[in-house]
């Protein structure tokens, strides 16, 4: 082969590449599905970051004159018992669900990863142990595992809650990556990385890591619908955050008892911010499934 | 002719859409085939042999769609028809044999069953059905079909599944029978049944065949009309014997060339290749489908599109230039690599490796499986040791053996260079780990798809020559280059790359240590004929350069026959005869060898009779007692040793100077019965 001929192949393989990304970032964005989670998580996102230069009262600020006053052009949302405006206290309660889901997914999936990693790669009698804790500890309800945990240990901190979540969705993401973690280990790169002396934390993290991440990813954006979820019942349940701090579980719990007085505004607003989020990230998870052909 | 063909299709164009967009599979793509003929088709992957066949039944894939032009099957355009008209004619006139006969039948349910399934179908009551389908099983010569109906698929041999799926296709008499690379994942010696079985039932059912496969010898043994297809457009197309003897189109005589045929050998024979990669999906070309790698074209080719030529009768070439084909030059590859600083100490013919009573025993379901049993071979330097037995003989585990990535059971040493080696790669040092590497079957596993290729053979040099990163990488480049890897290739990930250049990548990581021996395990066999020329090419350059020593496993008897200085034949993971090249080739043979070597096709179309190997490979958890080829032994009866053969074990002696057999059966008598 000469070498006009070579380097046109390169060229062409280039092109290809660039090509294949294309057409891959179209399909993307051309998916609806992903574009409308994307859309509204990235409302969110946005509120949580800057929410308190948005949000047109304080956490606290209460209007005496305006008490349990339905959706008008002064308070958008109303207000609730205390004269505290509900459009305010939904922007500002937005970055608390958003951080704690946030880090409580991420923790169970950085352990649930190594977990996983370890259980696959080493099979035999490690692997059978680790796989018996985690049918254990998936066999008790999440809800359960958590409120024991936050009440054994007095704790109202959301960094305790945070933990507490990441605890309970460790199997769960420990499973998925073992099951995609045995069919790799089985792939022959895994002999050759062998066969050049590689130590076992550089085959387990540079070699396999890299290529069971889409199915971490999609595992990570399931785990964090469920964490919204986990997260905003805790707090409606009165466990898990400080008791009065702006945060969509507690204004639901403080005021759906004025629902029979047909105040529906300070608990449907909370409860549909609440319900938004984890579609959005729902609708995400759906479309990455898809993208990575899973 | 003026019957009417069953199967016709006429300026057929096939496109699927990948990633939102059409792409033209088949281009104007036009044949047919007369009743009870066999008409082949061949081509490299990726060209659309299976699209055609998939079309011929009017089954695409969700993303496939008929563009242009009509198939007629029996005068009636099954384009147009109704969904349940054509399903009628899938049930009643066509049938298909898939590539995987594991994956063709339904795992849950009974072979019997789902034999009997296809006659109820057709209105047979279940009683019947089940009487029809124990005759259909032994007309496709199952043994023992009322014993194997009760089994279920995984259950049965890959030829034995084979088998039943054909039963299956012919349980309707269909009228067309359609087989997509029937034998492809068979050994070689049930692929020889199994071809020899449908070729019987064509003579007995007057089925007509289209017969699809990328083995141009299967091709020339089975079928009476052949097809070239190149990126999904026909580029000859003529009766066997003209089309194999005197091809006219470029790409069938780069095809034909390109193949290692009987006789050739590294030390005198360099392959031809042909240059380039088949276009990508869906290209859209000006002129010749093939212009871009064919030594002939010229701005015609590459601006108009050639017209069928009639080179005489039926065949035909899509070719400006066919008469000036079969003169065309020969296209050989070179190679510039630098051996650096090799550490090899000893001298060409020396012996390099030993291994001496090397025994595997795996634990299955609680039973004591022994893979391999007591095997000894040496290599010496610069040789190729090619090991040549069926699936389940052990060829993969002496690889894994020798490089540590198993270890052997007590008593089983392996000595390089005269130094004893610890038996698992943790306790090798860095200069045995190096010295001895692989170069994997499959690239697309053996490579890791998340690094990129500088990362893949630098990160190689780095840990086995003990290089600094930037050194590493500047070697990686040099010998990436050297293996004719492109330097703007060097960033890409395997993914971006052809099988070809993937595999010169998994060489290039093989060699990046100065290994003196490199392991190839079916190097070239997921990859097409002019692929596979060129890295066979490149090995026996490096070797020649290196006096690098290769163990080279392949299932493709051409293949080793061309590489190798001596061949190991194994049988249930025990060597029956080792010798050299020359000597294992042209006999006298040990009798596996010999049914072996009888059971491939050739592309020369020089028939030789066939020594049929009976019965199926006896489970290694079980083997026969006395020469475990004794149930099978195609020379066992009327030896006169029958005894002998059935009670003990023969070892393997020397039957000739460099010759060795494991037989107890004279060397002098097997010669006699073999002429």
């Amino acid at each position: 082969m000469n070498e006009k001929k070579l380097s046109a192949i390169a060229e062409k393989s280039n092109e290809e590449r660039r090509t294949i990304r294309r057409e891959r970032m179209q399909l993307v964005v051309r998916n609806k599905t992903f574009l409308i989670g994307a859309i509204i998580l990235g409302f969110w996102v946005i509120l949580a970051i800057f929410g308190n230069w948005i949000a047109p009262r304080g956490a606290s600020d209460q209007d005496f004159e305006y008490v349990s006053v339905g959706p008008s052009l002064k308070y958008w949302f109303g207000t609730d018992a205390n004269g505290q405006d509900v459009l305010s206290r939904v922007i500002l309660g937005t970055r608390l669900i958003v951080v704690m889901s946030f880090t409580a997914t991420a923790l169970g999936t950085i352990a649930g990863t190594a977990l996983g990693l370890a259980a696959g790669y080493f099979k035999g009698k490690f692997d059978m142990i680790v796989m018996r804790l985690i049918e254990a500890i998936s066999a008790i309800p999440v809800l359960i595992i958590a409120l024991l945990a936050i009440a054994a240990l007095e704790g109202r901190s959301p960094t305790l809650t945070v933990i507490v979540i990441g605890f309970v969705f460790t199997p769960n993401i420990g499973r998925t990556v073992r099951a995609a973690v045995l069919g790799e280990s089985e792939l022959e790169y895994v002999a050759a990385a062998r066969l050049r002396t590689e130590r076992t934390p550089h085959i387990l993290f540079r070699e396999i890591l890299p290529n069971v991440l889409p199915p971490i990813i999609v595992e990570f954006t399931v785990r964090l619908g469920y964490a919204i979820f986990a997260i905003a019942t805790l707090s409606f349940l009165g466990a898990g955050v400080e008791y009065g701090s702006p945060n969509w579980g507690t204004q639901i719990a403080e005021n759906w008892g004025s629902i029979y007085a047909n105040v529906w505004w300070a608990t449907a607003f909370p409860a549909l911010a609440i319900a938004s989020l984890a579609v959005s990230v729902n609708l995400i998870s759906d479309s990455l499934l898809e993208v990575f052909e899973l | 002719m003026s019957q009417t063909p069953t199967l016709e299709l006429r300026n057929l164009e096939v496109a699927y859409t990948v990633r939102g967009i059409d792409r033209q599979v088949l281009r104007d793509v036009s044949f047919s085939i007369a009743p009870g003929e066999a008409y082949g088709l061949v081509g490299e992957s990726g060209c659309g042999k299976s699209t055609a066949a998939f079309a011929a039944m009017r089954y695409l894939p969700r993303n496939g769609k008929i563009t242009g032009g009509s198939i007629m099957f029996e005068g009636k355009n099954i384009v147009e028809m109704s969904e349940t008209d054509v399903a009628e004619l899938r049930r009643s006139a066509i049938s298909m044999v898939y590539q995987n006969p594991a994956t063709a039948l339904n795992p849950t349910i009974r072979v019997g069953d789902q034999v009997a399934e296809v006659f109820q179908l057709s209105g047979v009551s279940k009683p019947d059905s089940f009487l029809m389908a124990e005759e259909a099983l032994v007309k496709v010569q199952i043994a023992d079909p009322a014993q194997v109906m009760r089994r279920y698929a995984h259950q049965l041999s890959g030829g034995m599944a084979q088998r039943v799926v054909i039963a299956m296709a012919l349980a309707s008499n269909p009228r067309l029978l359609v087989m997509d690379e029937p034998t492809t994942g068979l050994d070689a010696t049930v692929e020889a049944e199994v071809l020899d079985l449908v070729r019987e039932l064509r003579r007995d059912t007057g089925t007509a065949v289209l017969f699809i496969s990328h083995n141009l010898g299967v091709i020339r043994h089975m079928c009476d009309r052949v097809g070239v297809l190149y990126a999904g457009a026909l580029v000859e197309q003529g009766a066997t014997a003209d089309l194999f003897n005197s091809p006219s189109h470029p790409y069938s005589v780069g095809l034909l060339r390109c193949i290692p045929r009987g006789g050739l050998h590294k030390s005198t024979d360099r392959l031809d290749t042909i240059p380039g990669t088949p276009p990508a999906l869906g290209t859209n070309f000006d002129g010749c489908v093939f212009a871009a790698r064919c030594a002939l074209a010229d701005d015609k080719c590459r601006t108009q599109l050639p017209q069928m030529v009639t080179i005489n009768n039926s065949h035909v070439a899509r070719c400006f230039h066919s008469d000036k084909a079969s003169s065309m030059p020969r296209t050989v590859e070179q190679i510039e690599y630098s051996p650096q600083t090799t550490v090899n100490t000893a001298q060409a013919g020396d012996t390099l490796l030993n291994l001496s009573h090397l025994s595997k025993v795996f634990t299955q379901d609680g039973h004591q499986v022994r893979v391999i049993n007591d095997v000894s071979l040496t290599l010496g330097v610069g040789e190729t040791l090619g090991l040549v037995g069926e699936s389940g003989s052990g060829k993969t585990t002496i690889a894994k053996l020798v490089l540590g990535l198993v270890s052997p059971e007590e008593g089983g040493v392996v000595t390089l260079d005269g130094k004893g080696l610890a038996k698992t790669l943790n306790r090798r040092d860095v200069h045995d780990v190096g010295a001895m590497q692989i170069v994997f079957q499959n690239p697309d596993q053996a490579l890791n798809r998340r690094h990129s290729v500088t990362r893949i053979v630098g990160r190689a040099v780095e840990r086995l020559r003990n290089f600094s990163v930037q050194a590493a990488v500047d070697r990686a480049h040099e010998l990436l280059s050297g293996m004719r890897v492109e330097a703007t290739l060097h960033s890409a990930r395997p993914v971006q790359l052809s099988g070809g250049l993937k595999q010169r990548v998994a060489i290039s990581r093989a060699f990046a240590g100065s290994p003196q021996i490199v392991v190839c395990d079916e190097p070239t066999s997921a990859l097409d004929v002019s692929v596979q020329a060129a890295i066979l090419n490149l090995l026996v350059d490096l070797q020649k350069q290196d006096q690098t020593s290769f163990i080279f496993i392949s299932h493709d008897l051409g293949v080793v026959r061309y590489i190798s200085d001596r061949i190991a034949v194994l049988y249930l993971g025990r060597v029956v005869e080792f010798g050299t090249s020359q000597r294992v080739f042209n006999g006298p043979f040990h009798p596996y060898t010999e049914a072996l070597l009888s059971s491939v096709p050739n592309i020369d179309g020089s028939t030789r009779k066939r020594i049929p190997l009976t019965g199926v490979v006896p489970s290694p958890s079980n083997p026969p007692s006395g020469c475990v080829l004794n149930p099978r032994c195609p020379r066992k009866a009327g030896s006169g040793y029958e005894t002998l053969c059935e009670t003990e074990e023969p070892n393997l002696t020397e039957v000739e100077p460099g010759h060795f057999m494991r037989c107890h059966i004279p060397v002098g008598k097997l010669k006699q019965l073999q002429n």
